[in-house]
């Protein structure tokens, strides 16, 4: 195994259920969350993650078919995605950055909604409060806080600590290890602990903020800082599901039962650029980008099956036609959304009638009209 | 949502009474919590203080610190979360200590809680409320005596009100706690101890007190545009003016966004004349956005430009300098025989 190119942020105390060579390895602190995966189990997240990664790989040839404005991939980053995701109860909220398409996925928004934004129709694109997974936020460390918020708000519904798993309510926000230098994202560490709001805070370090690697934004470990904040806090493989899945299940379980917040640091990689826009060939080295390419999260999961013999030919081939299905609807839907009606722009801005929008939509409507008359009486 | 909070006995003052614009909102803020269970009150100082300018006195008494939040000393934080418990169905009503506070929290308040309906098409709302204690001439240090209110005037999807006097101080801030739109709430901090009588059983709704200007008084040769803390002066120099036979109309905006443009042009049609006063600077200010307004709309009425009376284009001056700076009774009046004058 090559050395770890990652310098101050070593692996050291990473919580890890499946070695990058697919064998699953006893964790005395993390196995009972991780008791309820069966092979079943394990094949849906297979399955989420691999539909998770065509999807991607379709939305970064449709931008650059020229059909998308821009388009973060996700590529490298389906395991921590997945597997925290599949920890949450359907009441749960998720608040997530821009680059969660893996859990939307498993919160049930259909993955063709979420090019709405990047196309340039929609500037959310479904029903966040149905899925109980909030629009994308553009803003780095915006969403941190209103998660924090939210899940005060949960406390005051009175839905911690119940005891009843069908009531009590846990909140999560996403974002990257770019994020944790925003100060909003210290600030929603800072009212959570005070209020000990249930809420996980799930820092993907992926590595780079754009061209700027996790070693501009930190000195030590991510996850350290949380404990002054008076948060416990775990450093995960992010690209090992199955951990992903137990340590998130843990801090669920203790927001849930009011015992307040916790800091996830799920170490992972972008493989991909920070957007269809990025170049990473100008800042980072090849040698890195295949030493995480060695140690992709998909291949890992499918090792684990593959050795145990549950990863079924006919799973395999039912799963490749439904990624090709998936493509396919992506493609065709994708391209099938067309301009919205222009007088959209001009719709809830306000919920109550507010003087100035109407009388510009006003103007506008009569502005565009009087083409269509020129048009009709003239030409 | 109330399964756990308890339910106080909740006393409200009615009737008319003679208050402090201080206490008017005080009186709209216990009304709205009492009438409303998902009306919370959050900020630096708000509970057992009662805020510093004793705003919120009282009300950590009354309804308990589950709705009355002493929150950590972060404006971010404090909008930021205001937000996420409104996605969750409660209606935060935040207070920033200071006009000049204001701006850790000008991100989550811009690009978060002015859009996020917008972004959701609808499907969101976002009942917040911001109140600033804004303005000059209490004689304060730096960053206490600023007037940004234009700031958020020109985001979309934010309303920005201010009032003038006690009744509607208590009137604005229960309907800016009712409706369903973000509220920026700007208190005029140098009119917080002027008394007035308000009908604490007025209803909110009636005159539409978010979205419409107000002709405080009457006149016919000139009409003075102003809000917030300056509608007593350009009370005072109508008065004044009244003495040496000029008749001014006197028009409260109360709300920037909306701004009521066609009151203030029904009045200049009548006088011809407009002077615009404000506390915050001239250059792009919100007497710009009148003026333009008034010369779109009444161009052929007009017998003079639209002035304007306001700050410079410095900071904030020292204490010692702010009666130089602000707009001034004599100022306005000096303003009143150029428009005269044309």
């Amino acid at each position: 195994m090559p050395a770890s190119p990652l310098g101050p942020l070593s692996e050291e105390g990473l919580v890890r259920l499946l070695t990058p060579a697919g064998e699953r390895v006893p964790d005395a602190a993390y196995d009972e969350y991780a008791s309820d995966l069966d092979p079943a189990r394990l094949r849906a997240f297979y399955r989420d993650m691999v539909l998770t990664r065509r999807f991607d790989a379709e939305a970064t040839a449709l931008q650059r078919q020229g059909e998308l404005a821009l388009w973060p991939p996700t590529l490298g980053q389906e395991a921590a995605q997945v597997g925290s995701a599949h920890a949450l109860a359907t009441q749960d909220y998720v608040f997530p950055s821009y680059r969660e398409h893996g859990v939307a996925h498993v919160r049930h928004v259909d993955l063709v909604d979420v090019l709405r934004l990047f196309r340039g129709v929609d500037h959310g694109g479904w029903d966040a409060a149905a899925h109980g997974f909030h629009l994308y936020t553009v803003v780095v460390g915006a969403q941190p806080l209103h998660a924090v918020g939210y899940a005060m708000g949960v406390q005051l519904d009175g839905l911690v600590g119940t005891g009843d798993p069908a009531r009590d309510t846990a909140v999560v926000t996403y974002f990257g290890d770019g994020a944790t230098s925003e100060g909003d994202v210290n600030e929603a560490l800072i009212f959570a602990a005070v209020n000990r709001a249930p809420v996980v805070f799930f820092c993907q370090n992926n590595q780079w903020a754009i061209s700027a690697p996790t070693t501009r934004q930190a000195a030590a470990p991510i996850a350290d800082r949380a404990p002054g904040f008076g948060i416990p806090s775990v450093r995960v493989d992010g690209n090992d599901v199955v951990a992903c899945y137990a340590v998130t299940a843990a801090a669920l379980e203790r927001a849930r039962s009011g015992g307040g917040p916790t800091f996830i640091e799920a170490l992972t990689y972008r493989m991909g650029p920070h957007t269809t826009s990025d170049d990473p060939s100008r800042y980072r080295e090849r040698e890195q980008e295949e030493f995480w390419r060695l140690r992709d999260p998909i291949d890992r999961l499918r090792v684990h099956l593959d050795r145990a013999g549950e990863l079924a030919e006919v799973f395999q081939a039912e799963l490749a036609d439904e990624s090709d299905a998936l493509a396919e609807r992506v493609r065709a839907e994708g391209r099938a959304m067309g301009k919205p009606p222009t007088v959209s722009m001009f719709e809830h801005v306000y919920a109550t009638p507010h003087a100035v929008v109407d009388a510009e939509r006003e103007w506008f409507a009569g502005y565009e009209a009087s083409f269509v008359d020129a048009e009709g009486s003239g030409r | 949502m109330t399964t756990t909070a308890e339910r106080p006995q909740v006393a409200t003052a009615t009737g008319v009474q003679r208050l402090t614009m201080a206490k008017a909102i005080t009186e709209g803020l216990r009304k709205a919590m009492a009438d409303d269970p998902t009306v919370l009150v959050m900020g630096e100082d708000v509970g057992r203080l009662g805020g510093v300018f004793r705003v919120t006195d009282g009300l950590l008494a009354q309804f308990g610190e589950r709705r009355v939040v002493d929150t950590p000393l972060a404006e971010s934080g404090i909008v930021g979360t205001a937000i996420g418990l409104a996605l969750r169905g409660y209606r935060p009503v935040c207070e920033i200590q200071f006009d000049g506070f204001v701006f850790p929290a000008f991100d989550q308040i811009t690009t978060q809680l002015a859009k996020m309906r917008y972004r959701s098409r609808g499907r969101f709302e976002l009942p917040v409320v911001i109140r600033i204690p804004y303005g000059g001439g209490i004689g304060a240090v730096e960053h206490h005596s600023e007037s940004p209110e234009v700031l958020f005037a020109h985001t979309a999807g934010l309303r920005v009100v201010s009032p003038s006097s006690p009744a509607d101080a208590n009137r604005m801030i229960r309907a800016a706690i009712a409706s369903p739109d973000p509220v920026l709430f700007f208190e005029p901090k140098v009119r917080y101890w002027g008394k007035g009588d308000v009908d604490l059983d007025a209803s909110p709704d009636e005159g539409s007190v978010l979205d419409s200007a107000r002709v405080v008084r009457a006149g016919v040769d000139v009409t003075l545009v102003a809000y917030g803390p300056t509608v007593a002066t350009a009370l005072a120099a109508a008065e004044s003016a009244a003495a040496s036979g000029t008749s001014i109309e006197v028009v409260d905006l109360r709300a920037l966004s909306p701004l009521d443009a066609s009151t203030v042009a029904a009045s200049v049609r009548k006088t011809g004349r407009c002077v615009v006063v404000h506390e915050a600077p001239v250059l792009y200010g919100s007497g710009a956005e009148v003026a333009a307004r008034i010369t779109e709309e009444c161009f052929y009425h007009l017998q003079a430009p639209v002035l304007r009376v306001g700050g410079f284009h410095t900071p904030y001056p020292v204490a010692k300098l702010e009666h130089d700076y602000l707009p001034s009774l004599d100022r306005v009046l000096d303003a009143v025989d150029r428009s005269l004058g044309f």
